[in-house]
This record gives C-alpha cells, structure tokens and sequence, in this order.
C-alpha cells in the first residue's frame, strides 16, 4: 500500500468524527432493534466505517451516491440528518423515506444520496442511469455505487460493467468485498476472488484499497473518481473490510470463528485512524473521548427524536404512489372508492331499497374456445 | 368520462399504420423534450426489431437513440436511473416475454422507487414492448402479459390498439411522470387507421372509448382483444339481433371503471374478452370489479373469453385455437342470454 499524505487537521478529526458517528448509530440502532422498537431487518456496517467514510469524502456534493440495504452509514456520511435516519428505523413520519422504506431503502435527494436498495445487485444498472444521465446533460458529476462481493455475481454486474465502458459512463463501481455473501464466504460464491479483477473483461479496470483504513480507501476513491470524471470511464475498485456484526441482526454468524472476528477487530478502522492521529498530534487523547462522547450524544437525540417522531397517519397510505398531474386525467387505484365503499355496502344498501336479488350463480368462465374444447375435454378426446 | 369513438375531426385526420404513428409519437416528443432519449436492442442502426423506431438514429443521433446490448434488466434499470435524475427515457423490449428479466428493475424499482423513498424522486420513464400471437413464434415470443404489470401498484398499463390511441397514449405517457408499461401489439403495427394531425394529439390515461354503441350486452375488449369485439359485435348484430356495446378501456392502470359500469348498468350484460391467461387475468380483474359494483344490473354473470391455459404452441392450428377469435366472444355472448 503507499504511503499517503495526511490530510488537513480538520478533515482529518472529521473522518473520525464521522466514523464513530456511524459505529455509535450502528450500536444503538442494534439495541433499539432489540427492543423492537425497529422493525424488518437490521444491516448494520460495524467494522465497515472507513470503506464508507473514507470513500464518500472522496466525492464532490454534487456527485451521485448509490448503496445497497446496508445504508445508514451512506446516508450519515453524506450529511443526512441522523434524526431522519433513525427515524426511519422506528417507521416514522419524519423519516428520511416517510416510514416507507424503513432499514434497506434510505433516501436522501437533496444531498444526492440516491438510496438504498434492497435487491442485491439491483442498484447498478441504475448507478450506470445516473452516470447516462450525468453524461447526456454533460455534467461533471461522477456516481459511485457501493455493493457487496455477493452482488458481483449477480447478471447485472456483467451487464452493467458491460454497458458502462461501452457507454464510457462516469461512474466508480466499489465492492465492497467484507468477506462474506449473507453467510456465504468468499471463495466458496466467488470462482474469482480477487473481485477487483472480475470488471477487466468487460473493459472495467480495477482497483483496490484497503477498506480498514480510511486513508487509503480516500485516495484510491479519488483516483477512481477523477478518472471516472476527467478521463470519462468506469473503474472498479474493490475495498478489502470486514463487518464485525452478522449479516443482519438474526445471524448466529455459525459460518465464522471467533477468532477470525477477532483477528479483524485488531484492525478497527476507527481504533487505527484514532490512534494515528493522536500520534501525529492531531488529537488528543480527551479529545477522541469527547468525540465520541459527542457521537453518543446525537445518537442519543436521534432516538429521542424517533421516538417522539408520529407514526405515518393510515390516510397517507396511498400517497406518492403515482403522480397525479394535469396530464392525466382520472384515478389511480383500481378503485380510489376502495376506503370507503369498496365491499359495495353503500350500493348494497340502495339495492335493498329498490329489487330483490339475483340467485343465479353458475360459473361463466369461458375460454378462447369454450364450447368445443370443454366438450373434447369431457369426451376424453386428444386435443 | 368514455371518450367519443371517431378521432377529433377538427384538426383534419392522416391514415398511418400503428407503427407509424408510434414512430410519430416518438419523433414528436424528442423534437418538444431534449431529454427524452430511446434505448433498446436493435432499434437504431437496425431500425427496430418491428420498425417502429425507423429513421430515428438518422434524425436524432447516437446520443439520443441508443443501441444496447442484449441486457433487458439492465437497460431498464439504466433507465430508472436516468429517469431520477433528469432525462425523460423510452426503453424499447423486443417482445414482451424478455420484459421478464427486467421484471426485478420494473417492480422493485421502477415501480416502487416514488413509494419507498418518500416522494422525494420520481420515475419519468416508459418502457415498450409488443405482445401477441399470430406469427408462430412459440411459447417465449408470443404471450399477452398486461395481467402481470397491471398487478403493480405504481405502474401505468396502457394497451392501445388503434394508430390514433397508439400515438395519443404514447406521447401522454413520455410526458407523464410516472412510470408507464407501454404495451403494443404485434398483429397491430401493420393496421392502418386516422389519426388527427395535431402535434398534440394525446390521449389521456384513464380514459375509456365506446367502440361501438348498443344496448343489449357490454364487450369489453383489451389490445388486439378490442378490434375482435367490434367485429364479434358486427355478427351478433347481423345473425342473432344483438346489439352490442364495444369498450376499450386504453388505459388498465387506470382503469375507466366508470365507463364500464355505466354501459353494464344500460345492458346488464358483460362479457371480457382478451388474449392472456384466463387466471389471474385482466377479465377476472375487471369481472370481479363489474360483479362488486354492479352486482343487482347484472342478469348474467360476467362472461370471459381469454387465450388458452397453455404456453403458447408452435404449431399454427394450435396457435389459432390457443388465442380468442370472433366466434368465441359471439358464443360467450350468447351464453349470457341463456337460462334466464
């Protein structure tokens, strides 16, 4: 790995602020899980902090970020509020996506943090629409698109790899290769382990960084980006990290040895970088505590916000589910009289008032060829 | 809410195929909206698998009219993509049946993205493709799967079947701002019919047409489904004295329910005719819809005349007998007069 140069003290207590943000929202939101004050599945990203934070500041505000169900990170990194966040886990009203999305689907438009998705590999085809996007309106905005080592088996890595260099589209493709596919390792779901290579066919040429440390991780990224922004072309760049939590917050982690996990954590990126900066008398020792006694603290308000945060009233349950516009005239639902009437009672009633009922209930399916087939049918005929 | 049967005569009337009049759509809104752009398999250098985006490439270039490779998923989820962030993307499918490996992008993200994020982003985009039997291409090129995209909640399904309808819906749906299923068919691109000469010549989503006036029994007909009513409508008229009303609903998301329901309140009879599966179709769809809201107009149950419950053969006898013709829609009328 080379040597990089450190980089100004502000950024520099920055990341690590940042990075402890996420680990303490992380560990809380695991507790809250356990409350059941979070509902569906918990992706949390412990071990993972400086993949994210070293490669997010690697891009310019107006760039596209693009992540998968493992996004609270993404989205803190970027700026979104940690309220907002948190209260999407609680499914709130003032969640970043409304209570919509919950966990895997964080959104946040205006610091171009362009979700969370919750199909694997399903995000880079549209990682590859906002680099077309970028490109058509000739923009100088990159995208990077963040996903797993399991997505990079997926038809639409190939595809999108493909239809990337074609297409010479500005974007950074990042595996973030953490070991491990769900419960899956490694080299038993991928014949090609040294991921940063499965992009050379299609015309992708890869990198690689150490996701641990997010200095290394900064600078890669920003090589991939400039050359993605300036030179016009997609790069791969395979970040090496670990989670340190499951899978999700239901993994007994059977698939692992304690010893492995703890191999890993002597490698905690947020220890690493803290302590490198107190070496490099960038902070202090009481600084570091504060920093992270203030990273509590937002998470801490964060939960009390959440907490306090309405749930979605039940009448917005249709809402943004189209556009309604002049454009288009009429409803949207199969029935937008569904809440009330749906079941026909007002109808019903008004029938009561006016005729008696139909008895006649035989069936009047027909099929394309009711009459002679139904008959070749019964008479045991080959049609 | 129906909409009158003849195209608008004011603004004069041309006679263009379906395909041409897609063709225009598609010209028109590229020439009004420098953002819309068309991707898809073969439908530049090639000229379209089925002609519809002929001359294009010439006229608009490579930025703006796209070949891609043989990646259905991806290209639609590219579209996505782009729809979110600024363009107005027409995604052309070669044929429906490969509409199934972009099913992921279409559901879980064109579909869903507006919902699950909040309505902070919308999905301009539309994706086409042709359906329909007839050309004996067997069971992975010929199937009807409207029934499918109108399960989803977040889709608009139109279902044109006339030039003007094809042009009038296409060019509302590039303008919408949702994400729209824009299915043509196969059998139709070679139909001629009028088609007003107005550059703005749309037609609005949700919006039904009476085909034909009548008072004795309601046809509804989907796709290529709505012209097979009409001439089924025509032989019952001359042979047994019925006087059928022929719907075509356009639009099944949004669906004119309204200008069903009143015709089966005049007829008190309905009869649903379409291409598909019979389970889990567009007619169970529409019949369950007419029998819960209509229930006491009715004086028969809802009839159904769908394609066959198989994939569809090669062989063109089998083929033939496998998809509805306008003796099936006549005996299933008829059924609905009987035992009462």
């Amino acid at each position: 790995m080379a040597e990089h140069p450190l980089p100004e003290r502000n950024v520099a207590r920055e990341w690590l602020q940042t990075m402890m943000l996420i680990r303490r929202f992380e560990e809380r939101a695991g507790e809250m899980y356990a409350k059941a004050k979070v509902g569906g599945f918990l992706h949390l990203a412990i071990g993972e902090e400086a993949t994210i934070v070293g490669s997010a500041r690697a891009m310019r505000d107006d760039d596209y970020l693009i992540s998968t169900y493992r996004s609270h990170g993404h989205a803190l990194v970027r700026g979104t509020d940690p309220n907002g966040v948190m209260a999407e886990l609680f499914g709130r009203v003032d969640g970043v996506s409304k209570g919509r999305g919950g966990s895997m689907h964080m959104f946040d438009l205006e610091k171009r943090f362009m979700g969370g998705y919750g199909i694997v590999g399903g995000n880079l085809p549209i990682a590859a629409g906002f680099g077309l996007a970028s490109d058509y309106l000739g923009t100088e905005d990159a995208t990077l698109c963040t996903f797993g080592d399991g997505a990079s088996n997926q038809g639409t890595f190939g595809e999108t790899m493909n239809l990337a260099a074609l297409w010479k589209l500005p974007v950074v493709f990042m595996v973030t290769n953490n070991q491990f596919g769900m419960g899956t390792a490694l080299e038993r779901h991928s014949a090609v382990t040294d991921l940063q290579v499965k992009g050379e066919g299609f015309g992708v040429p890869g990198m690689e960084c150490d996701g641990m440390d997010v200095l290394d991780t900064f600078h890669v990224t920003q090589e991939a980006l400039r050359i993605a922004r300036e030179e016009r072309r997609p790069v791969l760049v395979e970040a090496i990290t670990y989670r340190f939590r499951g899978h999700s917050m239901a993994d007994p982690e059977e698939y692992r040895t304690k010893e492995q996990v703890e191999e890993w954590r002597k490698r905690d990126p947020i220890l690493q970088w803290g302590e490198r900066l107190e070496a490099e008398g960038i902070v202090s020792a009481d600084e570091r505590e504060q920093f992270d006694q203030d990273a509590v603290a937002q998470v801490d308000d964060a939960v009390a916000f959440a907490d306090e945060s309405e749930m979605p009233a039940p009448e917005s349950l249709y809402d943004d589910v189209y556009v309604l516009g002049g454009q288009v005239h009429g409803w949207y639902s199969v029935d937008e009289r569904s809440a009330g009437v749906h079941k026909g009672e007002d109808e019903r009633e008004l029938a009561e008032q006016h005729s008696g009922s139909n008895s006649d209930g035989k069936s009047s399916e027909t099929g394309a060829v009711p009459q002679q087939m139904t008959a070749a049918v019964e008479a045991g005929e080959d049609t | 809410m129906a909409a009158t049967a003849q195209p608008q005569q004011s603004t004069g009337t041309r006679v263009l195929r379906y395909r041409e009049a897609l063709n225009e759509a598609l010209r028109e809104e590229m020439l009004r909206d420098e953002n819309v752009m068309l991707m898809g398999e073969d439908i530049g250098v090639f000229n379209g698998a089925f002609k519809v985006t002929a001359g294009l490439l010439e006229e608009f270039g490579e930025k703006r009219v796209r070949d891609t490779p043989i990646s259905e998923n991806t290209i639609v989820g590219m579209g996505v993509g782009a729809a979110m962030t600024g363009l107005r993307p027409v995604v052309e499918l070669m044929t429906i049946n490969f509409s199934l490996l972009a099913f992921d992008q279409i559901v879980n993200h064109a579909a869903h993205i507006r919902y699950m994020f909040g309505g902070q982003v919308s999905v301009p985009l539309v994706v086409r493709m042709p359906q329909g039997a007839g050309h004996q291409l067997g069971p992975t090129h010929s199937h009807c799967f409207e029934a499918l995209f109108l399960h989803v909640p977040g889709l608009l399904v139109a279902v044109p079947s006339t030039p003007a309808d094809a042009k009038g819906l296409l060019k509302a749906a590039i303008r919408d701002d949702n994400p729209v299923i824009f299915i043509e068919h196969e059998y139709l691109y070679g139909q001629r019919g009028e088609v007003p000469e107005d550059d703005d010549h749309l037609v609005n989503f949700g919006e039904a047409v009476i085909r034909r006036e009548g008072s004795d029994v309601t046809i509804v007909g989907i796709s290529r489904m709505a012209s097979t009513a009409q001439k089924a409508a025509n032989i019952l008229s001359e042979e047994h004295g019925i006087e059928a009303e022929v719907i075509d609903p356009r639009t099944l998301r949004p669906l004119d329910l309204d200008t069903i329901l009143a015709s089966v309140r005049k007829t008190n009879r309905c009869v649903i005719v379409e291409e598909g599966w019979p389970h889990g179709g567009v007619g169970a769809n529409i019949a369950a819809l007419v029998q819960e809201q209509a229930f006491d107009d009715l004086d028969a149950p809802v009839g159904r005349v769908t394609g066959a419950d198989v994939p569809m053969p090669y062989a063109k006898n089998l083929e033939q007998i496998a998809f509805p013709h306008e003796p099936q829609v006549v005996d299933a009328v008829l059924a609905t007069f009987r035992d009462l």
